[in-house]
């Protein structure tokens, strides 16, 4: 992992005098060292501890329900009949509509307070933006239950219903709490983070890049669509894989408004579960070992699942960074 | 690094040598949630009386309270349902099951236009959260209550998400309404429900209620009563509607205080008799029946005769009702079996 470099090794013998603060300097150097070390691999020890635990506490669970735990759709903890397919979906599509939301909307709001807004303004907004990520979940589900819950039920349901009514994705009742509602406050707490990391990101790409495009005769939104974005896209897919992240492991905002039934539904009117969600709701009282195991595994679960996701995104940095944009 | 391990040894030390030195009976107990407020009441006035005496009541949730019990992490426990014989099988030392106060579940609904208490049947609320009722107009529910008109609209069926004993009352009493609910549902602390939204808590339940027109919610009576929100009648054993209140909860230990088994673990809901309110239920200390520290011992024994006498005088000002008197007899009796 972190290989010893001590380049004062190799410096000739110093004057007597010299020695001892040489000495020193290396003790300090050596200090230093072991330090960040230990705390490097704290990282790596939790991180595994964490996996660990998951893996041996899950164990009933596992072997009673094997793969078939991925498929299972009943989530009964009076017959003890426990699958995580209903979780599993509840999680991704609350993350895709959220992601399908913030991203258009992050990116845009990025591209305006990096490239076209005044830099006093826009410092301002980004002072506003990093305020916006740091209130807590528990906030935006009062804001999701006492704002967006009416809204979706009294308008946004009934115009989606009205227009996009033939497609399956908006049938059935509206009840104000689903897949939608859910996705619609993870996008707003998603957001800021998409921002904030995009706009200084952007703001690092150089000024030649866009002299260069604009002397080539590119309007301003050409030089910024075409030469900058591209630049910074590796940092923005950071902020979105940061927003995805925060989407697949919020709990607290989004066991308020998802409505917390363990179904599979197309209409994203429908109510839903997330994996986060059902732990929390549950795990405080859930008794017998099979039931506690099956949560457990759940965890595992998604925690697989934001393992996978994250490799995927790398993947998909190196891909593109292949295609061209930025040089490396 | 040696130090560093210095350091950390002795700030360990330090912390074992303070803990041991205390001087007073420092008792540690977890559990449920629900009779929280009381709990901390008593735990609080039984410490001004006695200073050297302290607990510490932990509010994480019944199952974790039989779980921190069975693993040897406190001293007592605390449910609002009784223990499984599975889970009793576990222990390594005999649990005994003291009730303690009494808490009732009352249904509340939000219908546009209708204002008064709505009865329910036992039919009608088996089959609505079953979603075999499922229009508001239906007959099993239109004539429990003649002279108010009732919508055609869908029924929003509403619970708990979370694991609570409000839904092991609940579906306890539902399993013992209809057998469909028994065979296809059962009782526990959270089920897999045929239909309906999910809200976290009572809050959660009570907030969707009152923003989903057409719905119907479950919560803690003490939670409505404090509240002020509106619940409805439900018809008990004898089929008269009964609107919950203290006494009627009171009623309903004593009228299945006859039938209270040795080791107290028993269900109330749909109790007899007229007064008897049918969605009640005791909530439970759980104590290990051998204490091998004198000390605590002695502390535990006093408590719970405090509780039995002193203590169920605070229960109404929080909105719990009190032990019927046959039980308390029972229970002081019981106080001996703590060896």
């Amino acid at each position: 992992m972190v290989t010893s470099a001590t380049p004062i090794d190799n410096a000739a013998a110093p004057p007597a005098g010299l020695r001892t603060f040489v000495q020193r300097l290396r003790d300090g150097d050596q200090i230093a060292h072991i330090i960040t070390l230990v705390f490097a691999a704290t990282i790596l020890l939790i991180t595994s501890l964490l996996v660990y635990e998951l893996w041996i506490n899950s164990g009933l669970s596992r072997s009673k329900f094997g793969l078939m735990f991925f498929w299972t759709r009943v989530w009964d903890p009076v017959s003890g009949d426990f699958g995580a397919a209903p979780f599993i979906y509840g999680t991704l599509v609350t993350a895709v509509v959220s992601l399908a939301i913030a991203v258009p909307l992050g990116l845009a709001a990025a591209i305006f307070l990096a490239e076209l807004a005044p830099r006093r303004l826009s410092d301002g907004i980004a002072f506003l933006i990093d305020l916006l990520a740091a209130v807590p979940s528990v906030i935006y589900g009062l804001l999701g239950i006492f704002i967006v819950v009416p809204l979706m039920r009294t308008v946004v349901g009934p115009a989606l219903k009205s227009t996009l009514g033939f497609l399956p994705l908006f049938k059935g009742p509206n009840y104000g709490v689903g897949f939608l509602t859910a996705g619609i406050v993870l996008a707003i707490m998603v957001v800021p983070f998409i921002i904030s990391v995009s706009r200084e990101v952007l703001l690092t790409v150089p000024r030649e890049q866009r002299e260069a495009a604009l002397g080539l005769g590119a309007t301003r939104w050409e030089a910024t669509w075409k030469v900058v974005v591209p630049w910074a896209r590796t940092g923005i897919m950071g902020s979105v894989f940061l927003a995805l992240a925060r989407a697949l492991g919020e709990t607290m905002a989004v066991t308020m408004v998802i409505g917390n039934d363990p179904k599979i539904a197309t209409s994203l009117f429908a109510p839903g579960y997330t994996i986060a969600a059902v732990i929390a709701n549950e795990f405080t009282e859930a008794t017998g070992n099979l039931y506690l195991s099956a949560l457990i595994e759940l965890g595992l679960v998604l925690f697989l699942m934001t393992f996978i996701l994250n490799g995927l995104a790398r993947l998909l940095i190196v891909a593109t960074e292949r295609g061209g944009g930025r040089p490396s | 690094m040696k130090k560093v391990v210095l350091m950390a040894s002795l700030v360990l030390g330090l912390a074992a040598i303070s803990g041991a030195q205390s001087g007073t009976a420092l008792l540690n107990a977890a559990g449920a949630t629900f009779p929280y407020p009381i709990y901390s009441k008593w735990f609080d006035v039984y410490h001004n009386a006695h200073p050297n005496v302290q607990i510490n009541y932990q509010s994480i949730g019944s199952g974790g309270g039989i779980r921190q019990l069975l693993a040897g992490t406190v001293d007592f426990g605390a449910s609002d349902g009784p223990m499984t014989d599975e889970q009793l099988a576990q222990s390594k030392v005999k649990i005994l099951h003291f009730p303690t106060v009494l808490g009732a579940v009352v249904p509340t609904y939000n219908i546009a236009g209708v204002t008064g208490d709505l009865n329910f049947t036992q039919k009608a609320l088996a089959g609505i959260y079953l979603g075999q009722i499922t229009k508001w107009n239906d007959p099993e529910i239109a004539k429990a209550n003649p002279g108010i008109k009732l919508p055609g609209e869908d029924i929003v069926v509403i619970h708990r998400s979370d694991g609570s004993g409000t839904s092991y009352i609940f579906t306890d009493f539902l399993a013992k309404a209809s057998s469909d609910w028994k065979s296809k549902v059962g009782t526990n602390t959270s089920v897999n429900w045929p239909v309906g939204l999910g809200g976290k808590g009572n809050e959660g339940v009570s907030g969707l209620v009152k923003q989903t027109p057409d719905s119907i919610g479950y919560i803690e009576l003490i939670y409505a009563v404090q509240n002020n929100i509106p619940y409805g009648k439900v018809q008990n054993a004898v089929g008269k509607f009964v609107k919950a209140d203290l006494a009627g909860v009171t009623a309903a230990a004593a009228g299945s205080a006859k039938d209270m088994p040795d080791d107290f673990r028993v269900s109330i809901t749909n109790a007899p008799g007229a007064t008897a309110y049918p969605i009640s239920s005791f909530t439970w200390l759980l104590i290990p029946a051998q204490i091998p520290d004198a000390v605590k011992k002695a502390v535990i024994k006093d408590f719970l005769k405090w509780m039995l006498v002193d203590g169920q005088n605070y229960n109404e000002g929080l909105s719990y009702a009190k032990l019927p008197k046959p039980v308390i007899a029972k229970e002081t009796k019981a106080i001996d079996l703590i060896q």
